[in-house]
C-alpha cells in the first residue's frame, strides 16, 4: 500500500521521533523505495510454513536464584545526560533521574 | 622510524617475537600507535584512541611475558570495533546518541581479550549502530579505503576493515548482522569471519538486530582469524543466546593436511544464484580463478542452488529493522545518551532527543521497523518474513547434503566510490545480497582475499571469496581458507598508503 506523509508522521510518533513536514516528505520517498523492495515477499506462498524467529532452537536457560549483580548506580549515573532547558548539570538527583513532570 | 614490516607480521610471528623477547609489547604497541598517528588523520579508521590506557596494557603484557604466563595473543595490539563496551573507554557505536558515553563495564569480547593479555589499541569507526555498508552513516565521519582513498571501505565494520588493511592494528574485531564483517573484508582485501550465531557472546555488544548480530575476527590471514577465534569464542551465561559448547581450538585443522592435495575430497558447492545478474564481471573472473585454484588443491566442485537467495534482502529489511526499532527504543534521553537541549514535556523530550541523536539511516530503519510491527501489518510483513527466513535456512540444509562448504563472491562489486550510493538506500542494501542469507540462517561465513579486479575507471581493487560453512564448521572453513593462503599471496598484498590513488 502507498504511504502518505501523514502515515510517516504517525509512524514517527509511534517511534517517538520528531519529524518536520519537509523531513516527512523526504522520508516518504526513501521509505516507499524500501517498502517496494519488501513487497517482493508477497509473491511467495508461505502457507503452512512455521515462522523462524531464531537460527538456533533454544529454550531459555534458568539460573540459580542468587544475587549476581552488584549495585553500579554511581558508575551508571556518570553517563547521565545534561538536564537541558538552560541547565548543563547532570539530570540526576539523590540517585534518581530527572525528567519533566508526568503526574499533576 | 616506523617499522612497517613489523606491523605486517602475522599474529603467530608477533607472538613468537614477544615470547622470545626480541621485541616488547610496549615497543610493538608504540610502532602501531606511531603508524596510527601518521595515517589515521587521513583514513579515519579510529573514533577513539587513548595512548595512556593502551600503553598501560602493553606494560602489563610485558610483565606477564617476563613471568612466563603468556598465551598466544598476550601483548598483541588489537583494534576494537566501537560497538563493544570497554570499561572507561568512550563507546559510541558511531552515533551522536552515544557520543559522550563512557562504558561502565566490559563486553564479553573485551573481557576475553583482556584475559588473554591482548592490548586494546583503540575503538574503530563504524556505520551508526552498524546500519550501513559503506561506513558513511557514522556520526564521526566516513572512512577511507586504504587501497583507494576515493572509495568506501565497506561497512558496517569499516573502521576495523581500514585499520587491518592499512596495518594500523595487528588484527581487529567486527560484528556482522547482514555482512558487516565479510563485505568490508572483501572491499579492503583481508580475511574476516562471521561465526555461527551464538558462538561469540553478545554481552556488552551494542544491539542492532539481536537474532542476527554476531561478532567475529578481522585479520590478515585465516590463521590469524583462528587465533582470534580462540580468544573470542566461548560460552557466556550473560547472553541468553550464547551456546554452551565445549571450548574448541580453531587452529586444530590448519597444520595436519596432506601437503600435496591438502583439500583432497573437499566438496565445494557453487550456488548458481551467486553467479547470476548483478555480479560484476571482473569480480566473477577473480572468483572463478580462485575456484580453479581450489580444484588444484584437490577439491571437487558441485553445482548447487539456493533458490531463495533473492528474498534474503526483503526478509532482512523487515526483520532487522523490526528488531532494531525495539532495541533502539532504549535511547530515550533519560539515563544516558543524547538529551535535547530544549524541550517542553516528557513526550517532547523523547521525540526531540531521538530526532537529534539518530542519523538519517538509523531513523529510516526505526521507522520501517515500527511500521512492519504496527497493528494490522504484523502478519503481512513480520510473520511473512519469518516464514521466508525458514525457507532460506532450509535452502542451506538441502545444499549441505551435497557439499562441505559453499563458495561464491562476498560482495557484488569492488569498493564503490564515496557518496555513490548514499542517496539510494536500496542500492546500498543490495551490497549484502551474498552475505545476508547466512545471517538469516545463522551459519558461519568468511571472506578471503582472492585477487584484484579492475573498476570502471581502471583501478585495481581487492575482491573477496566468500566461504560459507555448516553450523559450527569454522575450524574446517579456516583450514579451507588457510590452504588457499599457502598457495596464493593475495592476503599478503598491502596498499601503498603514500600513494593510494596511484595504483593503476
Amino acid at each position: 500500500m502507498a504511504l502518505s506523509t501523514e502515515d510517516i508522521k504517525k509512524i514517527a510518533h509511534l517511534a517517538r521521533i520528531e519529524v518536520s513536514d519537509s523531513d516527512a516528505a523526504a522520508t516518504l520517498t526513501k521509505l516507499t523505495g524500501i517498502l517496494g523492495l519488501i513487497e517482493q515477499m508477497q509473491a511467495v506462498d508461505t502457507t503452512g510454513i512455521e515462522p523462524m524467529s531464531h537460527s538456533q532452537e533454544l529454550s531459555q536457560r534458568l539460573r540459580d536464584d542468587v544475587v549476581t549483580k552488584t549495585n553500579l548506580r554511581d558508575a551508571f549515573q556518570k553517563n547521565a545526560p545534561a538536564l537541558g532547558n538552560g541547565s548543563t548539570a547532570p539530570a540526576i538527583a539523590g540517585g534518581l533521574y530527572l525528567v519533566p513532570k508526568v503526574i499533576e | 622510524m616506523i617499522n612497517s614490516s613489523l606491523t605486517n607480521n602475522s599474529l603467530k610471528q608477533l607472538g613468537d617475537m614477544l615470547q622470545a623477547k626480541k621485541i616488547s609489547s610496549v615497543e610493538l604497541t608504540q610502532s602501531f600507535l606511531d603508524r596510527i598517528r601518521q595515517y589515521n588523520p587521513s583514513i579515519n579508521a579510529y573514533i577513539s584512541l587513548d595512548e595512556a590506557k593502551t600503553l598501560t596494557q602493553a606494560k602489563a603484557a610485558d610483565i606477564r611475558i617476563a613471568a612466563g604466563s603468556a598465551v598466544p595473543l598476550t601483548g598483541i595490539p588489537i583494534a576494537q570495533k566501537d560497538i563493544f563496551c570497554a570499561q572507561g573507554w568512550q563507546t559510541t557505536c558511531g552515533s551522536k546518541m552515544l557520543a559522550n558515553f563512557i562504558a561502565p563495564y566490559d563486553a564479553h569480547v573485551i573481557t576475553q581479550f583482556d584475559g588473554a593479555g591482548a592490548v586494546n589499541l583503540g575503538k574503530t569507526n563504524m556505520d551508526e549502530f552498524a546500519m550501513g555498508s559503506s561506513n558513511e552513516t557514522s556520526y564521526f565521519g566516513s572512512v577511507k579505503n586504504p587501497w583507494s582513498f576515493d572509495r568506501v571501505p565497506g561497512g558496517s565494520s569499516g573502521g576495523s576493515a581500514a585499520a587491518v588493511a592499512a596495518r594500523l592494528c595487528a588484527a581487529a574485531t567486527g560484528t556482522d548482522t547482514g555482512g558487516s564483517i565479510r563485505q568490508p573484508a572483501s572491499l579492503c582485501g583481508f580475511t574476516g569471519l562471521k561465526p555461527t550465531y551464538g558462538v561469540v557472546s553478545r554481552y556488552g555488544m551494542i544491539a542492532f538486530a539481536s537474532s542476527l548480530d554476531q561478532a567475529g575476527p578481522m585479520a590478515k590471514s585465516a590463521e590469524d582469524c583462528a587465533l582470534m577465534m580462540n580468544v573470542m569464542a566461548g560460552f557466556d551465561e550473560r547472553d541468553s543466546t550464547s551456546l554452551n559448547r565445549d571450548k574448541e581450538d580453531y587452529t586444530r585443522e590448519l597444520y595436519n593436511s596432506n601437503p600435496n592435495k591438502p583439500l583432497q575430497g573437499l566438496k565445494i558447492g557453487l550456488p548458481k544464484e551467486f553467479f547470476a545478474d548483478g555480479l560484476d564481471a571482473n569480480v566473477a573472473t577473480v572468483i572463478e580463478n580462485a575456484i580453479a585454484e581450489y580444484k588444484k588443491l584437490g577439491a571437487e566442485i558441485v553445482e548447487i542452488s539456493l533458490p531463495n537467495t533473492g528474498l534474503s534482502i526483503p526478509v532482512y529489511y523487515v526483520l532487522a529493522p523490526a528488531e532494531a526499532s525495539s532495541n533502539l527504543s532504549r535511547y530515550d534521553g533519560v539515563r544516558y545518551g543524547h538529551r535535547a537541549a530544549e524541550y517542553t514535556d516528557l513526550m517532547d523530550m523523547y521525540c526531540k532527543s531521538r530526532a537529534e541523536g539518530f542519523g538519517a539511516e538509523v531513523k529510516r530503519r526505526i521507522l520501517i521497523g515500527t511500521y512492519v510491527l504496527s497493528a494490522g501489518y504484523y502478519d503481512a510483513y513480520y510473520l511473512k518474513a519469518q516464514q521466508i527466513r525458514r525457507l532460506i535456512a532450509q535452502d542451506f540444509v538441502e545444499a549441505f547434503k551435497q557439499c562441505d562448504v559453499i563458495m561464491g563472491p562476498a560482495a557484488p562489486s569492488t569498493a564503490f566510490k564515496a557518496g555513490e550510493k548514499v542517496d539510494d538506500p536500496v542500492a546500498m542494501y543490495l551490497q549484502d545480497i551474498y552475505t545476508i542469507s547466512t545471517n538469516l540462517a545463522g551459519l558461519p561465513g568468511m571472506s578471503v582475499p582472492a585477487g584484484f579486479a579492475s573498476s570502471d575507471d581502471g583501478k585495481s581493487l581487492p575482491v573477496g571469496l566468500q566461504i560459507i560453512g555448516n553450523y559450527f564448521d569454522e575450524a574446517r572453513m579456516l583450514n579451507v581458507a588457510h590452504q588457499y593462503q599457502q598457495v596464493t599471496d593475495w592476503h599478503l598484498r598491502m596498499p601503498d598508503l603514500n600513494a593510494p590513488e596511484g595504483l593503476e
